[in-house]
This record gives C-alpha cells, sequence and structure tokens, in this order.
C-alpha cells in the first residue's frame, strides 16, 4: 500500500484548500523555475526514466511520446489536455480538476516547456460544469501571481486555455478532441498523420491526459527513480484507481501500479458487497475493456501488464465491481447501448455495428435468439474490432467478446429458459 | 525518391506520396471503395478498401494512407501488401454486410440500378446473404432542390456529396447530421441547394440515395445508347454523353476529359436535354397573311432563294448565333460570299473580338489547364460563375490550394471564392496598366498570371480600347516570365464564337457587323435578314426586313421569321466546335432531328443549289475537307491549334478612350441562355425557384 509520502495528489478528496495557498503549502509550484531551467530535453528524459505511461487507458509511454514533437519546426506546438472524461466508471480527473488544480497547471506548464509549446488546451467533458468553473478559477490565480502567462516567472511564455466541451463520448479520442477543438464536427481524423506531426491547426500537437501532466511536477522535484521505485517494472509510479459498482464505499484513491485487487477493494472500498465470495466479475479499466470473471481476480494485480494477458486492460483503472447478484448479460447489454448511443457515424462498420450488437445483446438479455447467434455476434465484433478509424468501434467490441469469452453458459442458459418458458406458447 | 513495394507478388516501384489504393491500382489489384475519389479530399470512412501490410497490426484503409506512411522493414526489404488476402478477404465482406443490413432491397425499383457501386461490390465481395434479422433502419427524405431526388434510406454515409458540395461546387449547404446510426445527410433546414454544379454531387453518389429527380424512373442505364459528345451549352465544350433510347435524348452525363471539364458539368448541361423535346421546329414555316403555316422544303427554299436572288447583296445580312456548328458556319460564309454579301457576322451585337488582331486576341490562351498553376488571376468584365461553371469551380479549387490572388474589375457577384473587388468601371484597368493599383504589382510579380476578360468587357462602344488596356497590362506580367506562358484570356460565353472567328465570320470589306445589320434592318437600308439560330438580340429592331430563321427552336427569331428553315439540333448532328480555348471538338449525332428538320449544312447546301450558286460539296467529309483546307487546325481533335506567329501587340497598340459606363454582366438568367435552354422546363423551374430565393434573401444569406 502507498505511504503517505508518496503521494502526489494530497487533496483528492478536497478536504483542504483547493486553491494556490493550499497548493503551495502541499508543494506545488515549489522550485518550477529551477525545473525549467535544466532544460527541455532533461524533462523529457526524466519523464522517460520514469517510466509514466500514460494515464488515459492506452498507456503509451508518456515521455516517448513528447519526444515525437518536433524540435525545430516554424509552426508553434500545442499541448492538449484531454479533460473529455467520458468513460463509463472513470471519475478521477475531475478530482484532480477541483481538487488538486495547480498540479495540474504546473504539469502543463512544465510538459508544455518540454516540448517547446507556448499554448496549451484544456479540453473539458461538457458536463463538468463546475469541475471547470473551478479549474478556470485557479488557472485566474496562477495567472495573477504571474506564474502562467506572458513573461512568467519561470521565463517560458505560456498561455493555457480551457475550452469546455458538449459532452460527447467521442471527443475523448484524441484527434476528434482536435477537431471539436478547432470548432468542427468531433469526428476522429485519420491516422497518419499524427498529431505530433499535423495535428491542432495542423500544428504539431500532444494530447495527454490530465492525469499523466498532472503526475509530472512531482516526478520531475523527487526524481525519475522515486516514481520509477514504485509499482512493478514497466508498469511504475502511483495511479488513482476509481473503484464503483457492488463495493461497500466506493472510491477514487491512489495506489501503487501493480497493487493487488483484492487489497485494493478490501483497504480503499471496503470489500465486495458480501463477501470477497461473492464477487461476480469487475471490468477493471472503464466501460470499454473486457470483464474478467471472480474466479480469476484472486491473484489479480492491477497494472497494464498482467491486465493485458487476462485478454482485458488497465484502461483508465475504473473498476467496476459487479456481484452475484448482477445479470451480466444485462450489463453488458447496457455498455453496448452507449457504444452504440456514442458513435459518431463516420465509419461504417462502428456506425451499423454497434447498433446490430446493441440489437441482439437486448434480444440476449432476455434469451430471445438462437444459440448460432452467440457466434454469429462473436464475428459481428471480429468485424468491427480493428476496422474503423478509431478505438470506439474496439470499445465496443471488447465487452461483449468478454462476455461470451466467460459467460456463454449464462447466455445459453438464458436462451433455455426463454425457450422452456415459451414452448407452450408456441405450442 | 521512388519507393518499392510488393503488392500481391508483384514488386513495383511507386512515386513518393500516393497513397496505398493507388499504388495496389498500379500493380494491377483492384480496391473496392465508395467514400474515396480521385477529386476529392479522402475521408477514409468507408472502409471497403481495407488492405493488409505485413507488419501492420490491423487492416489498412489504402485510401487514406500514403507509401510514405509505412514504416519501413528492419532488414530493408520492400514493404509487402496483400490485398486478396483471406483477412482482406474477410474485412471486405465485414464492411459489405454493414453496409447492407440497413440499405434497403429495393434495386428493382432504384433508378441507380444498373450503375450502383454497392450493388455491383455487394456482387463482388459480399457474402451473399444476411445475417441481421433486427428491424432495418429508415431514413426521412429530404428535400434538396427540383434536380435532386432523395431517397435516404439507402444513404451509406460515404460524404462524397459533402465533399463534393463544399470542395468543388462551393456552396456549404450539404452536411451530415447526427451522430451513429441516426447520422443523416441533409442540407440545413431542408433548403433546396442552388448552384449551378449541383447535379454532379447525384453522378458521385455510389448508391440510389441521390438521384436525378427529372429523369425519375425514365429508363434504364442498360436500355440507352450512349453517344459520347460535346456540350455547346457553354463555351467551355464540357465533354458529355448522351444517353437516348428510341427518337429521345433521355439523359445527359459528364465524361472525363482532364484538360477541359475533368468530370464535372453544369446543371444547365445535364437537364437541358428536356428542351431539346419542347418547342422545337420540325417542319418549315412560311408567313402568310401575318401567320406561319406550314409549307414544304421546296416552298420554302425557293421563297428565300428567289429573296436572296432578288435583293441586292448590300442589303441582305447574315447572322450565325451561338450553337452554330462550324460546318454551318463555313457553309454560310462559302454561300454569302458567293452572293457577294458582305455583311456576314458570327458575334453578337456590339463584340468586338476580330480575327484581324490574331488568334490570341480570342482565345482563352493559358488554356483552362493552366488554372492550375496560376498565382495570380484578374478577372475583367466576367462572371465565370454564370459563364463557364465548370471553369470557375477550376478557379476556385486553386484557391483553395492556396497561394493565388484574384482580382475582379466588374459586376460583384458571388463567385464562390474570395476575390479582391477592384472596381466595375475600366478606369480600374488604366490604373493597372499604369502600375498605380497596388493588383498591377500582385500581376507583375507573379510567375504564372492570368488575365480573364469576359463579355461584359468586349461586348460594349469602347471594347476595342478595353481589349488594348488588357493586353498592354498582360504585356506588362508577361515581361520577365521565363516560361512564355500565356497571360492574355478571352472568356467566350458562346460555343459558336471562337470557331466563327477562325473561319472569319465576320464583316468583309463595306460589310455590316451584326449591330450594323439589326440597326440597318431597323432603318429600312438591309431587306432581307438571314438567322443561323441567332435569337439572343431583341427581334423588334428587325423593322420591316424579311427574315429568314434556320435553327431548332420556335425562340425570338422564329416568331420573327418570316421563312423558317428547320434545324438540327447539337446532339443531332455531327459537327465541330471549338471551345474558348480553340480546343477543336466534335459533336456526333445521337439521334435524329425531329420532323422535317434537316441537319443545317444540307439545309445551306440545297439552298445553295436554289440560288443556283451550288456549294462544292454534297457530302460532310467534302465539306470537311474544304474546312481543313481553309483552317488545318480543324481537323486535329481535341487539340488546340497553334497560334503562329501572332501576338497581342496589334491589339495592344490600338489606342481609343474608355467610356465610364461600369462593366454589365450580359447574363441575366444562367438558366436561359439559349434557345433549348429556354423552351427546357427543368430550367424555368430552376429559374423561377433561384428568382425566389434570390427575392427573399436566402440565396444571399447562404452565400
Amino acid at each position: 500500500m502507498l505511504a503517505d509520502k508518496d503521494r502526489i495528489f494530497k487533496n483528492v478528496y478536497g478536504f483542504q484548500d483547493w486553491g494556490l495557498e493550499g497548493a503551495r503549502s502541499r508543494g506545488a509550484w515549489d522550485g518550477t523555475k529551477a525545473l525549467i531551467d535544466k532544460g527541455h530535453d532533461w524533462i523529457i528524459d526524466e519523464i522517460k526514466a520514469s517510466g509514466l505511461r500514460g494515464r488515459g487507458g492506452a498507456g503509451f509511454p508518456t515521455g516517448l511520446k513528447w519526444s515525437f514533437m518536433p524540435k525545430n519546426d516554424p509552426r508553434p506546438s500545442y499541448l492538449v489536455i484531454n479533460a473529455d472524461e467520458s468513460e463509463p466508471g472513470s471519475c478521477k480527473d475531475r478530482e484532480i480538476c477541483r481538487h488538486d488544480p495547480h498540479l495540474l497547471i504546473e504539469g502543463a506548464l512544465l510538459a508544455s516547456f518540454a516540448m517547446r509549446a507556448h499554448t496549451s488546451y484544456i479540453y473539458f467533458r461538457g458536463e463538468y460544469i463546475r469541475e471547470r468553473e473551478r479549474f478556470q478559477a485557479a488557472v485566474d490565480q496562477a495567472y495573477e501571481a504571474n506564474l502562467i502567462g506572458k513573461n512568467n516567472v519561470h521565463g517560458w511564455d505560456f498561455d493555457l486555455f480551457v475550452h469546455h466541451g458538449a459532452g460527447a463520448y467521442i471527443c475523448g479520442e484524441e484527434t476528434a478532441l482536435l477537431e471539436s477543438l478547432e470548432g468542427k464536427k468531433g469526428q476522429p481524423r485519420l491516422k497518419p498523420p499524427f498529431p505530433a506531426g499535423c495535428g491542432l491547426y495542423g500544428a504539431p500537437t500532444t494530447v495527454n491526459n490530465v492525469e499523466s501532466i498532472a503526475v509530472v511536477p512531482d516526478i520531475l522535484r523527487r526524481g525519475a527513480t522515486w516514481f520509477a521505485s514504485l509499482g512493478k517494472p514497466n508498469n511504475t509510479g502511483t495511479k488513482l484507481f476509481q473503484i464503483s459498482g457492488h463495493v461497500e464505499q466506493p472510491c477514487v484513491v491512489e495506489d501503487e501500479m501493480g497493487i493487488p485487487l483484492r487489497e485494493l477493494l478490501d483497504k480503499h472500498a471496503g470489500g465486495v458487497r458480501g463477501g470477497w465470495d461473492n464477487l461476480k466479475a469487475i471490468i477493471p479499466g472503464g466501460s470499454s475493456v473486457p470483464c474478467i470473471p471472480g474466479d480469476d481476480c484472486d491473484e489479480l494485480t492491477m497494472d497494464f501488464d498482467t491486465l493485458s494477458k487476462h485478454k482485458s486492460g488497465l484502461g483508465t483503472a475504473a473498476i467496476i465491481v459487479m456481484d452475484k447478484s448482477t445479470d451480466i448479460i444485462k450489463a453488458i447489454s447496457r455498455i453496448s447501448y452507449f457504444y452504440k448511443h456514442e458513435s459518431c457515424g463516420q465509419c461504417t462498420p462502428c456506425r451499423e455495428g454497434t447498433g446490430w450488437m446493441w440489437r441482439v445483446m437486448e434480444r440476449l438479455v432476455k434469451g430471445e435468439a438462437d444459440k448460432r447467434e452467440i457466434d454469429m455476434l462473436w464475428d459481428v465484433t471480429k468485424q468491427v474490432e480493428g476496422h474503423t478509424i478509431c478505438a470506439l468501434g474496439d470499445a465496443a467490441a471488447w465487452p461483449i467478446q468478454g462476455l461470451i469469452r466467460h459467460y456463454r453458459h449464462e447466455i445459453e442458459d438464458r436462451i433455455d429458459t426463454y425457450r422452456a418458458n415459451h414452448a407452450e406458447a408456441a405450442e | 525518391m521512388p519507393k518499392k513495394l510488393i503488392v500481391d507478388g508483384t514488386e513495383i516501384e511507386v512515386e513518393d506520396g500516393i497513397t496505398l489504393l493507388q499504388a495496389c491500382e498500379m500493380a494491377g489489384a483492384e480496391i473496392p471503395r465508395f467514400c474515396y475519389h480521385e477529386r476529392l479530399s479522402i475521408a477514409g470512412n468507408c472502409r471497403m478498401c481495407l488492405v493488409e501490410v505485413e507488419g501492420a497490426p490491423k487492416p489498412v484503409a489504402s485510401c487514406a494512407q500514403t507509401v510514405n506512411d509505412l514504416r519501413p522493414n528492419k532488414d530493408g526489404s520492400p514493404n509487402v501488401i496483400h490485398t486478396t488476402s483471406q483477412v482482406v478477404k474477410k474485412a471486405r465482406e465485414g464492411v459489405m454486410e454493414f453496409l447492407l443490413i440497413n440499405h434497403p432491397l429495393d434495386c428493382p425499383i432504384c433508378d441507380q440500378g444498373g450503375e450502383c457501386d454497392l450493388q455491383d461490390q455487394a456482387m463482388a465481395y459480399g457474402i451473399g446473404g444476411s445475417r441481421y434479422q433486427e428491424n432495418k433502419r429508415a431514413v426521412e427524405n429530404k428535400y434538396i432542390g427540383p434536380l435532386i431526388k432523395t431517397i435516404m434510406t439507402r444513404c451509406i454515409h460515404c460524404t462524397r456529396c459533402v465533399r463534393y458540395m463544399t470542395e468543388i461546387a462551393g456552396v456549404e449547404e450539404l452536411g451530415l447530421a447526427g451522430r451513429g446510426e441516426d447520422a443523416e445527410i441533409t442540407t440545413y433546414l431542408e433548403n433546396g441547394i442552388l448552384s449551378e454544379m449541383s447535379a454532379n454531387a447525384v453522378d458521385l453518389c455510389p448508391v440510389g440515395a441521390l438521384t436525378h429527380r427529372p429523369w425519375a424512373h425514365n429508363a434504364r442505364p442498360w436500355e440507352m445508347k450512349k453517344t459520347e459528345s460535346i456540350d455547346v451549352m457553354d463555351a467551355v465544350g464540357s465533354n458529355i454523353r448522351v444517353d437516348t433510347r428510341g427518337a429521345e435524348v433521355m439523359r445527359i452525363l459528364p465524361r472525363n476529359n482532364d484538360s477541359v471539364n475533368e468530370e464535372w458539368i453544369s446543371d444547365k448541361t445535364r437537364h437541358v436535354c428536356d428542351g431539346l423535346r419542347t418547342q422545337r421546329l420540325d417542319k418549315p414555316y412560311i408567313r402568310r397573311d401575318g401567320r406561319l403555316v406550314p409549307a414544304s422544303w421546296e416552298e420554302a427554299l425557293a421563297l428565300v432563294a428567289e429573296k436572296l436572288k432578288s435583293t441586292p447583296p448590300e442589303r441582305v445580312g447574315a447572322i450565325a448565333g451561338d450553337l452554330a456548328g462550324a460546318e454551318e458556319m463555313f457553309a454560310m460564309k462559302n454561300l454569302m460570299s458567293g452572293l457577294g454579301i458582305k455583311s456576314i457576322d458570327c458575334r453578337a451585337p456590339g463584340e468586338v473580338l476580330h480575327p484581324s488582331f490574331g488568334r490570341p486576341s480570342y482565345l482563352f490562351n493559358s488554356t483552362i489547364e493552366g488554372i492550375d498553376g496560376a498565382d495570380a488571376i484578374l478577372l475583367v468584365g466576367t462572371n465565370p460563375r454564370l459563364e463557364a461553371p465548370v471553369l470557375n469551380s477550376r478557379i476556385r479549387r486553386r484557391w483553395r490550394n492556396g497561394g493565388v490572388s484574384i482580382g475582379l474589375i466588374g459586376e460583384q457577384a458571388p463567385l464562390t471564392y474570395a476575390y479582391e473587388w477592384i472596381g466595375d468601371t475600366p478606369d480600374k484597368l488604366s490604373e493597372l496598366a499604369s502600375g498605380s493599383h497596388m493588383f498591377s504589382g500582385i500581376l507583375r510579380q507573379a510567375s504564372a498570371p492570368m488575365i480573364i476578360v469576359g463579355p461584359a468587357a468586349y461586348t460594349r462602344p469602347d471594347g476595342q480600347a478595353v481589349l488594348a488596356e488588357a493586353a498592354r497590362i498582360a504585356a506588362a506580367a508577361q515581361e520577365g516570365l521565363q516560361t512564355g506562358r500565356a497571360v492574355f484570356n478571352i472568356l467566350h460565353s458562346a460555343a459558336a464564337r471562337a470557331a466563327g472567328l477562325d473561319l472569319g465570320l465576320v464583316p468583309a470589306e463595306g460589310g455590316r457587323d451584326t449591330a450594323g445589320v439589326i440597326a440597318g434592318a431597323g432603318a429600312g437600308e438591309i431587306d432581307v435578314v438571314y438567322l443561323l439560330g441567332a435569337d439572343e438580340f431583341d427581334m423588334g429592331e428587325l423593322g420591316q426586313a424579311f427574315v429568314i430563321y434556320q435553327g431548332t427552336h420556335g425562340d425570338a427569331g422564329a416568331h420573327r421569321a418570316d421563312v423558317i428553315l428547320p434545324g438540327a439540333a447539337y446532339t443531332e448532328k455531327s459537327a465541330t466546335y471549338l471551345n474558348t480555348e480553340g480546343r477543336t471538338q466534335m459533336t456526333q449525332k445521337a439521334i435524329f432531328a425531329p420532323g422535317e428538320a434537316k441537319e443545317d449544312w444540307t439545309i445551306l447546301r440545297a439552298l445553295s443549289a436554289e440560288v443556283g450558286k451550288t456549294l462544292p460539296y454534297d457530302r460532310l467529309q467534302q465539306l470537311r475537307a474544304a474546312i481543313y483546307k481553309a483552317a488545318p487546325h480543324f481537323q486535329r481533335l481535341d487539340e488546340i491549334g497553334p497560334h503562329g506567329d501572332d501576338s497581342l501587340n496589334q491589339l495592344a497598340e490600338r489606342q481609343g478612350s474608355l467610356s465610364d459606363a461600369p462593366f454589365v454582366n450580359r447574363i441575366k438568367d444562367f438558366y436561359f441562355t439559349n434557345p433549348i435552354a429556354r423552351a427546357s422546363g427543368i430550367m424555368a423551374e430552376l429559374s423561377a425557384l433561384k428568382a425566389e430565393k434570390m427575392s427573399t434573401g436566402q440565396l444571399r444569406a447562404a452565400e
């Protein structure tokens, strides 16, 4: 379990002052100038050495991503911070933005400096109204204290603009976010070109998750080795876990990467409702990753590599816990509806496939289907997965694949029951 | 740097920057596609063109990735692409199935049937059955104007139409509204689209979601005879295909010609074909007691011959109209010259272009393709959007690509691109010539400047002075250009004009020009006027003259005529036309002229025998041989004849005083510019719609 001294987000519950004074008392904005004086490349190297992997879901090494930014480009560079936290189950970025906003602002300055950007945008989810207001207030404080802005005390001109989205899940996809930020319809762009080559307004851009940026100041202050010493190899540092569903005390908590799931649930969330044995399944990383049945959870550790070995993923570390009272088919069907609703409609497999998958799922919930339709549904998810412009197609396909992989027997039972109940009517 | 690729086992070398799709096609592989189109931006959304690239984790949309994007193999070996592997086959089947699950099975009643990409590709790449058990989606149809019929349930969301309207037509009126499976293509509040180029979107639609409303349910593609021909609605000479069934032109489609119209045609070119059926002159008429009564060819020709013989040549005028082919103009010139008649003209009243200034003085010398490389364009007295919509869309594309300055001297109008409005009076030309206006600097510094002079500039009393001033500006802009690029361009609006000027259909020494003939007729100095399809002036000014009208439609000229000789329209004869560049092109006979109407040159040939000056050709080939002897470049189809040693000096040296009257565009109604268009019900509908939108300000707001 993470020691208090190693905590990065010291005000994640908002018990203390969110403002500049409070943040300073917790160590933010301390020696920032000295960090900047060490140079662009030092910061990137330090982040690389820390082993920080992107906290938005894909887990791409952050330092490596920054190093893709061109160094001598006549175009301006941009850092775009993705606060469009829309993945069902995820709720960590809002806590950072409203309770520890200065960590994020400082991180934005340092990250922008590292990639030679003078301008940064933060894109807020449409529903995050209070969060945006709070964050804007913090930005205003930072401007007033001359921590950021033109001719600020750090000697690196830096502007941070807060942009409020309109509440579309797809705008959390980095290129759709850029489209939306440019004032267009939020639809993912084709890649390549990648944002580092041609991003916002056609200029080099890096899009990072809120948490990835907010941990940067602490990594630089305490050193990459400190961060790398936490967690497991290739899965280093601390992570905000968001635990929801059938636990006694749902919560957002910072802990080490690679913490055993059971320890996480027991220590922070009061354990699974009705005891560990009552655990049916978890969705470990937000609604888009496949579920893992409770039987596999005993030794499960929460990190990128272990979870992908279980054919799932850490995602945003939004753990949805389901006990044995859960109708897992119905739960996955609801997730299918979400992806059908949020598909942007741009490319064929996702536009047509999400609706198809949801409709079949709805029938499977009732058992009003044929058993061979399970294989057909599996095939449809495979036709959507990997054939689309962005990862929403994959996100829609994976939960269903997880369901069929682990709970095929339940679906078949449901079909049998339905048949039995309707046999008389049919006769 | 060329790059090596292995596509399906074939090693090829490809240029930098081309897409995988193009590379695969170069290697002979067939890649299915719906959203990709060579002339539009890349959307990459249909996912039909997926191919397998060895080393890539997922199938790759080949339309959207360039060969440069391929990650080089570690050992330096060429990238390997499979287009027929199991992965690709499976992916295509998946996409095809997704496209079809919500597509209605209404092919038997769909106008796209037989030329439907979805139909064809479903046959080639589909699985032949459906596993979809749920209800299909239905989408409400949208009203988007009188030309485009929508059956939106058939839409596969490829967004070709949206990209076409936005990028090529330049009216941002179509869009994809909604998201996911509720996404729909629509105009804002179901406003009708009003663009001169809108119907091309229908050609681009790979399914039957957009079909041509005027032709709805009229014919199937396979039952029509297809004839490749040339359009005469404007002087661009768009390449078209005329589809006919029996004795009727059912539809007109564009044909690809990269140098001229690419694959676009204007709405007028396409939908004028119903005008070929109405108001037609199908037998000769003679005016008796003030009324036109049908007559036989013998009677009509005898009467005309008698009039021509009995009238002194200086009291006869002959005018060729905007749609006349080179053959009949040449025959008319020969006939009239043989009779000693000097007042022959092919130009509109007041038009000052003249072959004596040399061929470059009346042609689009930079060529239409030259627009693509221009970096400064000065428009003088022209509205290309109305005078040559297809050419205008080229200017728009040039503008979209950036790095071009466009200036306009003339009436301000929405041209679908931004331009600097310099003024609307000729004195602005003097400012440019003297270098006192800022735009003259732009022209002089440009490496590929163009000056496009339109009808409003050369059809006015001081037209020669205007042309001379424009020629001087062109000469100044040309100084220092190493390439020897032409700068000076005349934009014609009449299909017949360039050939007429090349053949010398201008008054001989002592003859009267068009305006002179009309005025002379009004003043009683001209007794006989021969109109070869000339309708575009006020017939009331012809006074008491005896008017012979040879043409196709019961339009202005026919109403005024004393004798009507029914001729053939451009779809009913093989005739040579030179477009505004001077490019020789030929129409082909798709159907026969209606009733007793005859091909125009044969009428003139018959008349020549009647007047006793028999023209020396009995067959079209003989007539053409005579033309080729007089003007050899007429035989080189799709080529622009040589300009010889001609330069613009002669034009530039002319002096004259400029008036301060502003340039006024000649085309008042785009949809009514010639007798065929005026006979078309669809053109009338479009004209009324545009007038209504203009009056309510809707159109202006949209623009």
